[in-house]
């Protein structure tokens, strides 16, 4: 008997246990290979075998070395429930299977004294989420038709950028009756409802980071969709910056500026003018904190880009020598403004807060119409590393808000003055398209994501505890990895035309979506399409209650 | 479906004319109601064009409460017109005791204000009248403006034009524009003010469809302007939008149609005045509409105008002779009042048109 203590980890203490059947195993190694994670590895077991070698029955006892796979028990080297194990073996002789009795989340603090880090999205699961209440139900029957999805046009796009007043446009009736600019307005980008958001080049590995920009390009040279990317904190390859492509990139800057002395310095070799540029001040899944980047996921291109030695690399908070709204108005934006000469919209990301209607009124009363849109960012947002105390238990749900920054701007009349982008947790259940549509319906102009973006490429996370291990440099699957053997394991054609497959079938869906109410154009606010079937949604969200 | 129609000629036209043209289309409404809007007023009226004359259906203590506020305001009364009525048995029209046509001189301090001054002044008393008027349903004011009558009945149109006298043709009440609607409310309550055809401050707009995009409209426009208010129809934000395009902003009628339905995006990015166009689409993007539409319009100095939703889902026709042009929803209201014009030159509008009829009648066709 082996001597063990109550307090050692076993199996049954991490969240995931390993099924393995030794009868089924060749040990050819597969899975100990395949498993970037070290949570499994070969060991000799000593077994007892009965056996019996006569004409009759005559049962004897055998011991022998067998060599088997066991599950690794340490808090380090433990199992993700990601499932590559079972992927690669040959004969289906090992998987993962969610451990219930799970002490994770108390041994690990217990023995490494430290909170617990991890990537994906909240993993708390609080009953059927406020989206999956609502429906379209407001459909045109009779005295005004549905359209047809197929047949008819439909214009799918949505603003970036300030959008002045009617009354304040700078126009002037010429001679033919025709109005004339007279004066400057500021930027705005028609773009497609859905931006791929801000995933960093270094949360990302350089494979997946290609693939999305490989799909963008792909989406608007190709297919007509003037899908934009965001470039996330952490850069943008120079080779990029100086292409043509760089007209589909949001260009983003975080609290830890990194990449922007390469952006900077490229400036005066541009071709294109960027999408537009994206301040972040907060992030849905961890508010109040910046970004994570572990030593571990700092390589030595990601040291280059950012400029950087290999370390931690953490994003305060905030941004330095920020005090106010107005300073953040005044400095951030009008420098990011004139760095590109008022030609490019420049707008905030922030996470949702019970104060976001606060933060939304005094930038759509700024004077001097420089915020170029409000991107609002809820608890169930993604991250690639953040404390799991902030993921699960701080932040706010993005629906209500988003629907509050809306009547907040119709109550001033300035609704649609500042773009409001919304994301956190939209689509989840991987119908992207209707969570977005019922966003825009309850006053989006549009979405980004993220998350979601990563399992149309193959990531297998998901909010129940599986993988979620993108902090550790480990991904298993290539996507959120610096590491280059796991990094070639992502197929960065495949990840693309994923990508691109899934924008068409999205494409398809809002059109199918906006058919039946009728609408030709995106029905921005149009709160009146939608339904509630649960009455503490329809009251707070102020939609029609139905059952 | 409501039906709509217009008539625009160089002579006074009397009512009944668009009661002809109205019944003939009336197996395609309800018979719910009828109202119509003349502007450019001929008989008893012409004499006193630049002066504003109310339109009122009240109770008899409505009458008195709008006089008095009228009075107390500076305004004094030039003329009045009662139509008298013919209340026989069995009428199907829910008529109110008073309809009053008072022509009003404006407030002494009044007279040397500008044009401006005094549209205002129009425009607030007409909302302190209705909102005098509306406690226990008193009165509604439906215009209250130079050279402009309004009538709105609930009932059966064919009873509706009994009961005024307005089957038989004179010369004492008649119009040179006339825009008219058969059908009460479809989608809302039946309610006199939600009757079409709407009017504000020298627009009138009419409409035939359904305005998916209501809720956009509406609120976006209660922010606009003190005067958009009611919204008892989805249409009445047409009507609206008119207004803050062409008086507010001071643009000219053919961006109307660039608001209501822009262009789609692809076709405006080829365009000279994208940048234009572009700036209207964002900047007016809530008063954009959506569903089928065809909307009739007439503007302060009764140009008369039609045009529909963007994909065509709503009828309209314009027909003409030498000294007439009609619209209507459906050709045989043309037919029943100009039997005798060339057919093969009606219009029948297409989802990018304006088609605009001005004071030579002359029809012209914009491309949107």
């Amino acid at each position: 008997m082996e001597t063990v203590k109550v307090q050692d980890v076993t199996a049954n203490d991490l969240p995931w246990v390993i099924r393995y059947d030794a009868s089924r195993c060749t040990l050819c190694g597969s899975c100990v290979a395949a498993c970037s994670f070290r949570a499994i590895e070969a060991k000799v077991e000593r077994r007892r075998m009965v056996f019996s070698e006569g004409d009759f029955p005559e049962p004897k006892q055998r011991f022998s070395a067998v060599p088997v796979i066991r599950q690794v028990r340490n808090i380090k080297n433990y199992c993700r429930g990601c499932g590559i194990c079972e992927k690669v073996c040959p004969n289906d002789a090992i998987s993962p299977a969610r451990n219930p009795d799970s002490r994770h989340p108390i041994i690990t603090r217990c023995l490494a004294g430290d909170s617990i880090k991890r990537g994906g999205r909240k993993n708390l699961e609080a009953g059927t989420r406020t989206l999956d209440k609502l429906r379209v139900g407001r459909i045109s029957q009779m005295t005004d038709p549905s359209l047809d999805a197929q047949r008819h046009t439909f214009d799918l796009l949505a603003p970036f950028g300030r959008i002045m007043p009617p009354g304040k446009l700078p126009f002037t009736v010429g001679e033919d009756g025709k109005l004339v600019q007279s004066g400057q307005a500021p930027p705005v980008r028609w773009i497609y409802p859905v931006i791929i958001g801000d995933m960093s080049i270094g949360a990302l590995s350089w494979r997946m980071w290609e693939a999305v920009a490989m799909a963008t390009a792909y989406l608007n040279e190709e297919c007509g969709l003037p899908v934009r990317m965001c470039s996330g904190e952490g850069g943008v390859p120079v080779k990029l910056l100086k292409s043509k492509y760089l007209k589909y990139m949001i260009l983003q800057i975080a609290s830890g500026h990194f990449g922007w002395n390469r952006i900077a310095k490229t400036m005066p070799y541009m071709t294109e003018d960027p999408a537009g540029i994206l301040i972040k001040i907060g992030q849905g899944a961890k508010p109040g904190d910046g970004g994570l980047l572990m030593a571990q996921k700092v390589a030595e291109h990601i040291q280059a880009i950012r400029g950087v030695p290999k370390a931690d690399l953490l994003s305060p908070p905030n941004h330095q020598g920020l005090y106010s709204i107005e300073e953040s108005v005044q400095k951030m934006f009008l420098s990011f403004n004139a760095a590109f000469k008022f030609r490019v919209p420049v707008a905030i990301k922030v996470a949702a807060s019970a104060t976001s209607v606060s933060v939304f009124n005094n930038l759509v009363r700024d004077p001097y119409n420089i915020v170029g849109g409000f991107f609002l960012d809820g608890i169930d947002g993604g991250t690639g590393a953040a404390h799991e105390v902030s993921l699960d238990h701080t932040g706010h749900p993005i629906v209500s808000k988003l629907r509050d920054c809306y009547l907040a701007a119709v109550s001033q009349g300035r609704q649609g003055q500042i773009p409001l982008w919304a994301a956190g947790g939209l689509g989840r259940t991987g119908d992207l398209a209707a969570d977005a549509f019922k966003m825009i319906a309850l006053g989006a102009n549009g979405v980004f994501t993220g998350k979601l973006i990563l399992q149309m490429a193959g990531c297998i996370g998901n909010e129940m505890g599986r993988c979620n291990a993108c902090n550790t440099g480990l991904c298993p699957v290539g996507i959120t990895t610096q590491e280059p053997q796991l990094a070639h394991r992502l197929d960065v054609d495949r990840a693309a035309q994923n990508i691109v497959n899934y924008f068409l079938a999205m494409d398809q869906e809002f059109k199918k979506l906006m058919a039946p109410i009728g609408n030709s154009s995106l029905p921005v606010g149009r709160s009146d399409a939608l339904v509630a079937v649960d009455r503490a949604v329809a009251e707070r969200l102020q939609i029609q209650y139905v059952c | 479906m409501c039906r709509i129609g217009a008539i625009k000629s160089f002579n006074y036209v009397h009512p009944s004319k668009a009661l002809h043209l109205m019944q003939s289309q009336q197996k395609g409404h309800d018979n719910s109601g009828f109202a119509m809007v003349m502007h450019d007023l001929g008989g008893i009226f012409e004499a006193y064009k630049h002066l504003p004359t109310l339109s009122l259906a009240c109770t008899d203590e409505g009458v008195k409460i709008a006089e008095d506020m009228l009075h107390a305001a500076g305004f004094q009364r030039v003329m009045q017109w009662v139509p008298e009525t013919n209340p026989l048995p069995g009428l199907d029209i829910n008529a109110m005791p008073n309809y009053v046509f008072q022509t009003y001189d404006y407030p002494k301090h009044y007279k040397k204000e500008d044009k401006k001054a005094k549209e205002d002044l129009l425009l607030d008393m007409r909302l302190k009248l209705r909102k005098a008027l509306e406690k226990d349903d008193q009165g509604f004011v439906y215009s209250f403006w130079p050279d402009v009558v309004t009538l709105k009945e609930i009932g059966d149109p064919k009873d509706i034009g009994t009961y005024f006298n307005l089957w038989e043709p004179n010369n004492k009440f008649t119009a040179k524009v006339i825009t008219a609607q058969c059908r009460q409310n479809t989608n809302y309550d039946i309610v006199r003010y939600a009757a079409h055809p709407f009017f504000m401050q020298g627009y009138t707009a009419l409409a035939n469809g359904e305005n998916t995009f209501y809720l956009k409209n509406v609120e976006q426009q209660r922010k606009l302007h003190r005067g958009y208010i009611g919204f008892e129809s989805d249409s009445q934000c047409f009507l609206y939008s008119l207004h803050y395009v062409h008086r507010q902003l001071g643009w000219p009628l053919a961006y109307y149609k660039h608001v209501i339905t822009p262009l789609p995006f692809d076709e405006i990015g080829g365009r000279d005045d994208k940048d234009s166009l572009l700036a209207i689409r964002q900047s007016l993007a809530h008063l954009e509409i959506n569903g089928p539409n065809t909307i009739i319009g007439v503007l302060p100095d009764n140009t008369l105008f039609t045009c529909c939703d963007a994909k065509k889902l709503r009828p309209v026709v314009v027909g003409r002779s030498a000294d007439t042009v009609v619209i209507s929803s459906e050709v045989c209201g043309i037919n029943e009042i100009l039997p005798d014009r060339d057919w093969e030159t009606d219009v029948y509008p297409n989802e990018r048109e304006t088609v605009v009829i001005d004071n030579n009648l002359e029809v012209q066709r914009w491309k949107q």
